[in-house]
């Protein structure tokens, strides 16, 4: 294969969303330039030109070639570069890997984090489901260092929220749903995947994701009442 | 091999989910059981096989379930990969286009249509039109995008992911079009969508699934909403 283009990721710090993409990039073991956007401040024309559609972060660019939504970011990363495989081979076990990116995106995230932002009765309702679907999420790991097997992939990818995230925001709101005596496997595998050497050059530093949280939280607070309001 | 093995479809007539599962396995040329679901009394297979969402549509195939539609569409793609068209292309980037619009629709237009059935007023109804009508707008944009041209479909010329996935919604898209008495893909506005429409309906695969948009405006759930809203839609 001839020398690829070059890869750069426009992300902003702190976004898990960003981070997936990161994530998929080390993982595969292919080198970019990271492009830093300041989200509180205005959008670059950079990042406007290139995800007209929704202006939003991560955006890959590979070469001429532009990529947005995480998870197909993801994907695209798995299937454009040669390197060790993100998401399983056998279509069935594929299939399962995107329902649970599917569960985590779809159902999971929302009550999950609600559960340790929303303050007052509304609470309750929200840990309680979110407990019920993390059960579910935390028997896929199956005995498992990481859902992917005993190398993290693309259903890790999907899942990194819970991971460094979840420490973060479990600090800074005083609220912890997933409980270690609970949720042995989830929260191993949570200390796993900042670990991991792979993942390393993209697992945020904690002190500075904390500051950036502590920093926004009544924005998030604000946030979450409006949109228990609607 | 993948594709050796059994098929059962759990579904409901009405579901559009399930017809996006039923036109890959038609694409396909997969022979499967159709087993019709009465979701107000779900049956142990599906409960069973899938416990998560307790929902339609379920693919099993060698008694493995497969759940989710998006995930259905591209497991029948990928398991029976030697069987008819492809639905996603070789090309990573075209697929990540594809991917890419898939979300969209899945966002943007069918998470509104879904709201249709508990909006309460009419200001909510008129904003959950605005978003599909804004959707459709920009689907446009994604159909030129995708087809590059080179046909009437998202695949181009022959029927792909987003073509399937789309195709599953249009009865209930025509069905609310009436029931609401409001355009959502306007051939004025949206030229390429509307011919779209057109060619995907005459494909054998759409006439021998895709549900008729009569029987769909009766369902007791278009019925509650053109109930509630009898005063805000104009009269046909």
């Amino acid at each position: 294969m001839s020398s690829s283009p070059a890869v750069k990721l426009i992300a902003f710090f702190g976004s898990p969303y960003a981070h997936r993409a990161e994530a998929a990039l080390c993982l595969k073991g292919v080198p970019y330039e990271l492009l830093l956007e300041d989200l509180l401040r205005t959008k670059s024309d950079l990042l406007l030109q290139h995800n007209p559609v929704h202006k939003k972060v991560p955006v890959l660019l590979h070469g001429d070639r532009t990529v947005c939504e995480s998870l197909v970011i993801a994907e695209y990363v798995d299937e454009a570069f040669d390197g060790p495989p993100l998401l399983p081979t056998d279509p069935y076990d594929r299939a399962v890997a995107r329902f649970w990116a599917d569960f985590i995106e779809n159902k999971l995230t929302k009550p999950f984090f609600m559960a340790h932002w929303v303050e007052g009765e509304a609470r309750e309702g929200f840990e309680k489901e979110g407990l019920e679907l993390l059960a579910l999420l935390e028997a896929q790991l199956k005995g498992n260092k990481f859902f992917g097997g005993d190398r993290p992939g693309y259903l890790d990818i999907a899942a990194s929220m819970l991971g460094p995230w979840r420490s973060v925001v479990e600090e800074v709101t005083g609220v912890t749903v997933a409980k270690e005596e609970e949720h042995p496997s989830l929260c191993q595998w949570a200390r796993d995947y900042s670990s991991n050497e792979a993942l390393r050059p993209c697992i945020p530093d904690r002190d500075r994701l904390l500051a950036y949280f502590t920093k926004n939280k009544e924005m998030y607070r604000a946030g979450v009442r409006a949109m228990l309001q609607q | 091999m993948a594709g050796d093995g059994e098929l059962k479809l759990l579904g409901m007539w009405a579901s559009p989910y399930v017809t996006r599962a039923k036109l890959a396995l038609q694409i396909k040329g997969q022979s499967y059981e159709y087993v019709e679901e009465d979701l107000g009394n779900k049956s142990e297979l599906l409960l069973s096989s899938n416990p998560v969402h307790k929902a339609v549509p379920v693919l099993i195939h060698d008694g493995k379930p497969v759940c989710e539609s998006s995930v259905v569409v591209q497991y029948i793609d990928e398991a029976f990969a030697g069987a008819g068209p492809s639905l996603l292309p070789a090309d990573p980037y075209e697929r990540a286009v594809a991917r890419f619009w898939a979300a969209y629709l899945e966002d943007k237009l069918v998470a509104p249509w879904m709201r249709l059935f508990r909006v309460k007023t009419d200001e909510e109804m008129a904003e959950v039109m605005r978003q599909m009508i804004a959707a459709a707008d920009a689907l446009e944009g994604g159909l030129k995008q995708c087809s590059e041209g080179k046909g009437p479909f998202f695949g181009g010329e022959s029927v792909g992911y987003v073509d399937v996935l789309l195709g599953g919604m249009i009865s209930w898209v025509k069905a609310t079009e009436v029931f609401t008495g409001a355009k959502i893909i306007d051939a004025a506005k949206m030229p390429l969508l509307a011919a779209w429409m057109e060619r995907f309906c005459e494909l054998d695969a759409a006439r021998a699934v895709l549900q008729d948009v009569g029987a769909l405006v009766e369902t007791e759930y278009a019925r509650a909403v053109q109930a509630r809203f009898a005063a805000a839609a104009p009269n046909n």
